[in-house]
């Protein structure tokens, strides 16, 4: 059996952060495992955890009334969930719902906020991962507004800049 | 002249057509090449060849999605109409040589059509490609292509699809195929990668391919511009030095990289 | 060799001669207030004794102190329109019953010939050949007019102030192959035109020619003439350095010099249209009201239209800076990558008969001196 902090380890967001940080975090972190159709997480429920996906698909679902649920994206191997426990009021933006048997590794939020706080070299480490993550959400979800497979992607209301 | 054998509508608005002409068996056109399909009095439009998979007798496959007036005609002739089909024209995929290399095909929307005859090729063993992964964006799930294909194709190869929006009963990705692309393992040092989809997606792809490593003489892309005579001479699909038709459709994007960062080209 | 002149009241037997083998007889003529090119069939349809005066956005006529034939520079017409036709049926199609028949329109064989083709026409028609005739695909209508075509060539005497062959090197001086080649030299004391034939036909046709042999003091009017052309030319506002145009247009897709010129271009494609080497065409495709006849036409079109690069979701050049950045960048480099020479042959008409005056040449100088730092 392995143990936590080499579970971290085989997962892409921690690649390449030393021993000792990983021991540091282990103690924040547990194993889980989700049934297909179980919550991961609620829209505005608190924000506990940050979500390793190691096996499994993820959805990313917002209820839309008079439709339903609708997915606005999927997660799967090696990606994240969850960074609103990093900010107040620690709540969470979306439904996260899994679409299979998924195998997760679980921080605590506040766990992994303090240690961050208490030192500030791994929080800028895990910060600087985040920021990227974050930014090619934030890049995809651009793209997914382009809607460039669409009969008149340039009609799309999404603010154009000139020579873009 | 030419008359239409079969007719599938993929989704509301796209249909696939069989299309074959009477005492002729030989149709030398090769995957990536098209033809350009004349609907009486409506007008003609380059549609590239979504099968078959080789120079055979098997008729014609065209997918066409209804947009313009001519696009809109040639979707609404029923079976056995007749039709005018000028072709085969340009530069199809590079064909693989004996080196066996991994192929990676990156499809979006109705792009996936004129890649499906190297699928096909792929899954008859008429491939000399050591591994084909294919990726394959759209828009919704109701708007893929060969929807009833796709399911042994995922058999046979390492099939990835992800549409830009889904309800619940979606069982693939949602999101933007760079997603996928991103976290995929690629064998980005020997893989040759074609790409066929809107000029933005391909964009958004080559940064991620490029970003993983793939050198740009290993990205070929299928270009889309006004396609009027297809021989050259109408002017219609200037692009910096090359007309499309002439010089493409297909171009190895260590070529026109230069000119594919320009707006408004 | 001996040099042979024809002299002027002469000019009558060349296109009698041309006329009588057969040809279609093209050549310039005054209509609308302008030197354009129509059917010829006497030298009196010239416009001798006119000249013309050209500047950007201007055209006008002007008599000429003397009787010259050929003393003008080049108008709005190009020879283009006897070879890439505007408009032409390209084929009838039929529907009836389900049964679709396409039948080719196969134009009636036509011997073309043109007189007072300047240089830097030539080279325009030599652009055009290899546009339409010498790649895998050829335009048959233009290929067959083209196959018979006679030229007879004139060697320029007057320059108007838009020319700028010398800059293209594409003239004052006849270096392609012609049929035959004309010099006029008109002074108070004599008229003629220095005539040499460029090939069997025009060899034939000069032999039934009163022509006699020129003496030295011909040879050396005539020459002086075209030199003078040359030298006016050479020492004018828009003598530039072609040589780099294809690298210095290549790093300059982002010049700021194309939103000036968007602002002044009202892309209305007069310059594509009076170009003798622009040559996009559409086709437009209708049927009858039965609805069992169709046809094409192939018509001239301009990359000053949205609709020339229209894509499903909207043109890829919508707005007048790439229209122009297109057709200037098409004409004076990607030509070079497409087709081997230059679109361009500076003759000026795109100057001249601009309705703003925008200057190709001035357009080059701008893009080169806001490169500098």
């Amino acid at each position: 059996m392995k143990n936590i902090a080499s579970l971290l380890h085989e997962h892409p967001f921690f690649h390449g952060l030393s021993g000792g940080d990983l021991n540091f975090l282990a103690t924040c972190a547990e194993n889980s495992r989700y049934k297909e159709g179980e919550y991961l997480a609620k829209e505005s429920a608190p924000a506990n955890h940050f979500f390793l996906i190691r096996s499994g698909r993820v959805a990313v679902e917002t209820f839309v009334p008079n439709h339903g649920p609708l997915c606005l994206m999927t997660l799967q191997d090696g990606d994240i969930f969850g960074w609103s426990w990093l900010y107040p009021p620690y709540l969470t933006a979306f439904d996260a719902r899994a679409l299979s048997p998924v195998r997760c590794l679980r921080l605590g939020g506040k766990c992994l906020r303090e240690k961050c706080e208490s030192e500030p070299r791994l929080g800028f480490e895990l910060m600087k991962r985040f920021a990227r993550i974050a930014t090619e959400r934030l890049q995809a979800a651009r793209i997914q507004l382009l809607d460039v497979y669409g009969p008149h992607p340039s009609q799309n209301p999404v603010q154009r800049r000139p020579h873009l | 002249m030419w008359r239409i054998e079969r007719r599938h509508e993929e989704f509301p608005g796209t249909v696939t057509l069989a299309l074959r002409r009477e005492g002729h068996l030989e149709v030398p056109a090769l995957p990536g090449q098209f033809n350009m399909l004349y609907a009486f009095g409506a007008g003609e439009v380059a549609i590239s060849l979504s099968g078959p998979s080789a120079p055979s007798s098997d008729p014609l496959i065209h997918t066409i999605k209804s947009q313009g007036f001519a696009t809109q005609a040639l979707c609404r002739l029923p079976v056995g109409a007749q039709l005018g089909v000028r072709g085969p024209f340009g530069h199809g995929w590079p064909m693989l040589d004996g080196s066996h290399r991994p192929l990676v095909i990156i499809a979006g929307g109705l792009g996936l059509a004129p890649l499906r005859p190297l699928i096909y090729r792929f899954l008859q063993g008429q491939l000399p490609a050591r591994s084909l992964q294919v990726f394959y964006g759209a828009r919704r799930p109701q708007e893929m292509l060969y929807r009833e294909e796709l399911p042994a194709w995922g058999k046979s190869f390492e099939l990835v699809t992800s549409v830009d929006h889904a309800d619940t009963n979606w069982n693939g990705h949602v999101g933007v195929i760079t997603d996928p692309l991103r976290v995929s393992a690629v064998n980005v040092k020997e893989a040759l990668v074609l790409l066929c989809g809107p000029e933005i997606m391909m964009r958004f792809c080559i940064q991620v391919l490029r970003h993983k490593g793939v050198p740009a003489s290993s990205i070929y892309l299928s270009m889309e511009r006004n396609m009027k005579c297809a021989i050259g001479l109408c002017g219609h699909c200037q692009w910096g030095p090359h007309l499309v038709c002439r010089d493409g459709p297909v171009f190895c994007y260590q070529d026109v990289c230069k000119w594919f960062q320009i707006n408004g080209l | 060799m001996e040099s042979l002149k024809l002299r002027a009241e002469h000019l009558e037997v060349l296109i009698h001669a041309i006329r009588a083998d057969g040809y279609q007889l093209y050549g310039p003529l005054l209509d609308n207030g302008a030197i354009t090119y129509g059917e010829i069939g006497t030298a009196s349809d010239l416009p001798q004794g006119w000249t013309d005066e050209q500047e950007g956005g201007q055209y006008r006529l002007k008599r000429r102190a003397d009787k010259a034939y050929f003393g003008y520079a080049v108008g709005p017409h190009s020879w283009k329109q006897y070879l890439q036709l505007p408009r032409r049926p390209v084929w009838k199609a039929s529907n009836s019953g389900g049964d679709l028949q396409i039948l080719e329109i196969e134009e009636a064989p036509v011997k073309l010939a043109f007189l007072g083709v300047r240089s830097c026409e030539l080279h325009g028609i030599a652009i055009q050949d290899r546009v339409f005739s010498q790649g895998n695909y050829s335009n048959e209508s233009y290929t067959r007019r083209r196959a018979e075509l006679f030229t007879i060539a004139l060697e320029c005497t007057t320059a108007a102030d838009t020319c700028f062959c010398m800059s293209m090197n594409t003239g004052p001086y006849v270096r392609l192959p012609s049929d035959l080649i004309l010099t006029e030299v008109v002074n108070s004391d004599t008229h003629f035109l220095l005539i040499r034939s460029g090939s069997p036909e025009g060899e034939a046709i000069l032999k039934q020619l009163p022509t006699e042999i020129a003496t030295k003091t011909d040879l050396k009017q005539a020459i002086e003439a075209v030199d003078q052309t040359a030298q006016k030319m050479r020492s004018g506002p828009r003598n530039f350095d072609s040589s780099d145009l294809k690298e210095l247009l290549y790093r300059n897709y982002d010049s700021p010099i194309w939103d000036k010129v968007a602002e002044r271009c009202l892309s209305c494609a007069n310059c594509t249209m009076a170009c003798p080497t622009c040559f996009c065409s559409t086709v437009e495709d209708s049927t009858d009201l039965t609805g069992t006849k169709a046809e094409r036409w192939e018509r001239w079109d301009s990359c000053f239209t949205a609709d020339l690069s229209h894509l499903s979701g909207g043109p890829v050049r919508a707005d007048t800076r790439t229209q122009y950045r297109q057709w200037m960048t098409h004409k004076l480099a990607t030509w070079y990558d497409q087709f081997d020479s230059s679109g361009c042959v500076g003759c000026g008409r795109c100057i001249t008969w601009c309705p703003v005056g925008i200057d190709i040449t001035e357009e080059v100088q701008n893009i080169r001196a806001q490169e500098k730092p």
